[in-house]
């Protein structure tokens, strides 16, 4: 993954530096078809985030409008428009999660982030995730750290993944 | 055989050769999203710095056998693959290392060998084909997955890849390949149903200049993952046949469409239209041929409907995905206006063993109603998780459960299996007798759907299913129609207070009312359907609700206290 923007990030990027980063995000786009969506993607690919600089460039290089962009980008729930943490957890909580023990698994990461619903911990640091389906469902319960797969896991296994996340720091 | 594909098979087999064959042994790890969340990656990493150059170590797709994964075989030169299951990174210095340096395979920790001749040492060890998870399956399509370095074209070719393309565009017009298809009888695997010949002799006619195939690979049903199954561990499967369903129609250009994210299935399917791009099997003039086709691969971002076939014209047009109106229908009127078909991954994944065997050979597979096979995802409380492909019609829920899957963990009991996606709901006893076909568990109030069975036992509880089964499909709901936007929320909040002990006396008629409204007000199936999962609980498990309504408490404990985690934003 590019390196992205992080709220603990040492400086925060400038006006003009987040639109250029943008830009070259948008002009990276190998694909033939090139549409709002498809640009949102690989800014937030980039970037991590979605600033309302990259919504303005958006506009610009699809030749659509500002109004237009944040239909598109408010409606999938991928997006996000605040720098999330340096490291990001996703917690399933599909059906084949959930009958083998998701729900544990959330409360425990929970208690250790130290947060009750979806986020960034009060530090900024770590961002957790719900998803639907990460698609390892033969592997549930199963989370993701930084989008690498991890299946088979304990409210422990989570709670000690949660752990080196922190020491990390 | 055209002069280009020979080539292109030559260098194939002698690569294949090489690797099988040759100097060195070959230590395939099976790497699929799951086997990246059983750990294969750091496996691969332990043995690739362990062996350097002493063997070809690849990272090949997924045969489906979760439960063993991480799953690695070693073949030495010219012998037989010699499979080891759930090992990890650290591991494998002592068992793929000692292996390789002995000669001689580890007994005591082979799960299974696959070969000409059984290596020595390994009486005791099944053959893969006869181990129960693996004899009952037919493989057409997952045929080559965790056989193949997927990212290969040339392994593709070695085994037989592109041989029907090539066949197709020497020996047959248009109108043959679209009646072998025809004549096969498949179904779209998408869960509709639809007989495929059918819905492409729709578009086919059409002597519009841009004609559209669009493979849906969205696959956002909680459960399945047959489709980024075929696309992460060999993609060219689908490429070949979603070049065959252009072919067939008459059309100009194909798009594999996945949700952002998943990045195997993505990465991997970019690198084979990359590949086939710099061969010539796309773009002008197909293997020398008259016949030019060009593909993408179109990424959406998160929304369930977004795998609806307007919804997802929708997506790749880079707007909201949100289900059109119909008529018109694609096949008139379709991405940006012009005709296409959208199908499922599976479906066109069978093109090629169709136009390659023969419409009756596909035929001699599942039953007259359905021919062909099953692609299933069984997960939850099983021993044996994983995908398998079966012969349709051929294993009834039970025998999967049992006989394939390995049974219910520590030893209980099965309580009910969930199908089709959330907007199905769990089934009991009464169905699992049910023969694992699109009709025959549309006789139950489920539907194979696209082939994800999630399996629930017995300290399951119905009301706690379907509460997380409905708490998806709110989320998930686009908000075009409001009875699917505003219903949805009820029924959630109605669940929400019968799993808490609170339900009122009204919660279950009032949740009937609102299917009804969702049913005839909404644009797509994702609101017709929206009552379903609790007409299903209700129809095998009402003792359940009673349980809460009445007795103010869960029959099994499972509902606990506090509301269930989910996210609470909506979309706007």
């Amino acid at each position: 993954m590019s390196d992205g923007i992080t709220s603990a990030s040492d400086e925060s990027p400038s006006s003009d530096e987040l639109r250029d980063r943008s830009r070259k995000a948008l002009q990276s786009q190998q694909q033939p078809t090139v549409t709002v969506l498809s640009s949102l993607l690989a800014v937030q690919d980039d970037l991590h985030y979605i600033p309302d600089e990259a919504i303005e460039e958006t506009a610009t290089h699809v030749k659509s409008t500002i109004n237009d962009v944040w239909s598109v980008a408010s409606f999938y729930t991928n997006f996000r428009f605040t720098p999330p943490g340096d490291h990001t957890i996703d917690v399933c909580w599909g059906p084949s999660c959930h009958l083998n023990g998701a729900q544990d698994v959330m409360n425990r990461v929970h208690s250790e982030l130290g947060i009750t619903e979806e986020g960034e911990t009060t530090d900024g640091k770590l961002t957790l995730r719900y998803s639907t389906c990460l698609g390892a469902c033969a592997l549930a319960p199963v989370i993701a750290v930084d989008h690498h797969m991890k299946g088979r896991i304990s409210p422990d296994l989570a709670a000690a993944v949660v752990g080196k996340l922190k020491d990390a720091q | 055989m055209s002069v280009i594909f020979s080539e292109l098979r030559q260098k194939a087999d002698a690569e294949w050769r090489s690797l099988t064959a040759g100097d060195k042994p070959w230590v395939r790890v099976g790497l699929g999203t799951s086997g990246e969340a059983a750990g294969a990656e750091e496996a691969y990493d332990a043995l690739t710095e362990l062996l350097g150059s002493d063997a070809n170590v690849t990272l090949v797709g997924s045969m489906g056998l979760c439960y063993a994964e991480p799953l690695i075989d070693v073949q030495l030169p010219d012998g037989a693959r010699v499979f080891y299951a759930n090992l990890g990174a650290d591991e494998v210095a002592d068992v793929v290392g000692g292996h390789i340096k002995s000669g001689r395979a580890n007994a005591d920790r082979a799960f299974a060998w696959h070969g000409d001749e059984r290596p020595e040492g390994l009486g005791a060890v099944t053959r893969l084909s006869e181990l129960p998870t693996v004899r009952v399956q037919t493989r057409l399509a997952t045929k080559l997955s965790g056989d193949i370095d997927p990212r290969d074209l040339s392994q593709y070719i070695a085994n037989g890849g592109y041989s029907a393309l090539e066949k197709a565009l020497e020996d047959m017009d248009p109108a043959s390949v679209l009646d072998e298809v025809k004549n096969s009888g498949l179904r779209g695997r998408g869960g509709a149903a639809f007989p495929t010949g059918v819905k492409w002799g729709f578009l086919a006619p059409n002597p519009a200049p841009v004609k559209y195939i669009l493979c849906n690979c969205e696959e956002g049903d909680p459960g399945a993952f047959n489709d980024k199954g075929i696309l992460e561990s060999c993609p060219h499967t689908l490429l070949e046949g979603l070049i065959l369903a252009g072919y067939a129609t008459n059309s100009s250009n194909g798009f594999i469409f996945l949700r952002q994210g998943h990045s195997l299935p993505i990465e991997n399917s970019r690198k084979a239209v990359q590949d086939a791009y710099d061969v010539g099997l796309l773009g002008k003039n197909i293997l020398g041929s008259d016949f030019s086709y060009d593909v993408e691969v179109a990424l959406t971002g998160d929304s369930y409907v977004a795998g609806e076939e307007t919804a997802l014209m929708e997506a790749i047009e880079g707007k909201r995905s949100m289900p059109r109106y119909r008529p018109p229908f694609p096949a008139a009127e379709g991405l940006w206006g012009k005709p296409s078909n959208i199908n499922n991954v599976k479906t066109l994944a069978y093109a090629p063993t169709i136009i390659q065997n023969g419409a009756d050979a596909f035929k001699s597979v599942g039953i007259e109603s359905t021919p062909g096979t099953a692609i299933l995802c069984i997960t939850g409380a099983v021993n044996r998780p994983g995908m398998y492909e079966i012969s349709m019609g051929s294993l009834t829920v039970r025998e999967v459960v049992e006989d394939v899957a390995g049974g219910i963990k520590d030893g209980k009991k099965m309580k009910l299996f969930q199908a089709g996606g959330p907007l199905f709901g769990p089934i009991g006893e009464e169905g699992f007798d049910s023969p694992i076909d699109f009709d025959s568990i549309g006789k139950t109030t489920g539907s194979l759907g696209s082939g994800g069975i999630i399996i629930g036992d017995e300290d399951v509880c119905a009301v706690n299913l379907t509460r997380n089964l409905m708490a998806f499909n709110q989320f998930e709901s686009c908000g075009k129609c409001f009875p699917c936007r505003l219903g949805m929320t009820h029924m959630v909040e109605t669940l929400e207070r019968i799993s808490q002990n609170i339900g009122r006396e009204d919660d279950l008629a009032l949740m009937e009312r609102m299917g009804a409204s969702m049913r005839m007000g909404s644009l797509c199936g994702h609101g017709q359907l929206g009552y379903n999962p609790v007409a299903s609980a209700l129809k095998y498990f009402e003792a359940d609700f009673r349980s809460h309504m009445d007795d103010k408490k869960c029959p099994t404990g499972a509902c606990g206290e506090g509301h269930m985690v989910t996210p609470s934003r909506t979309r706007p």
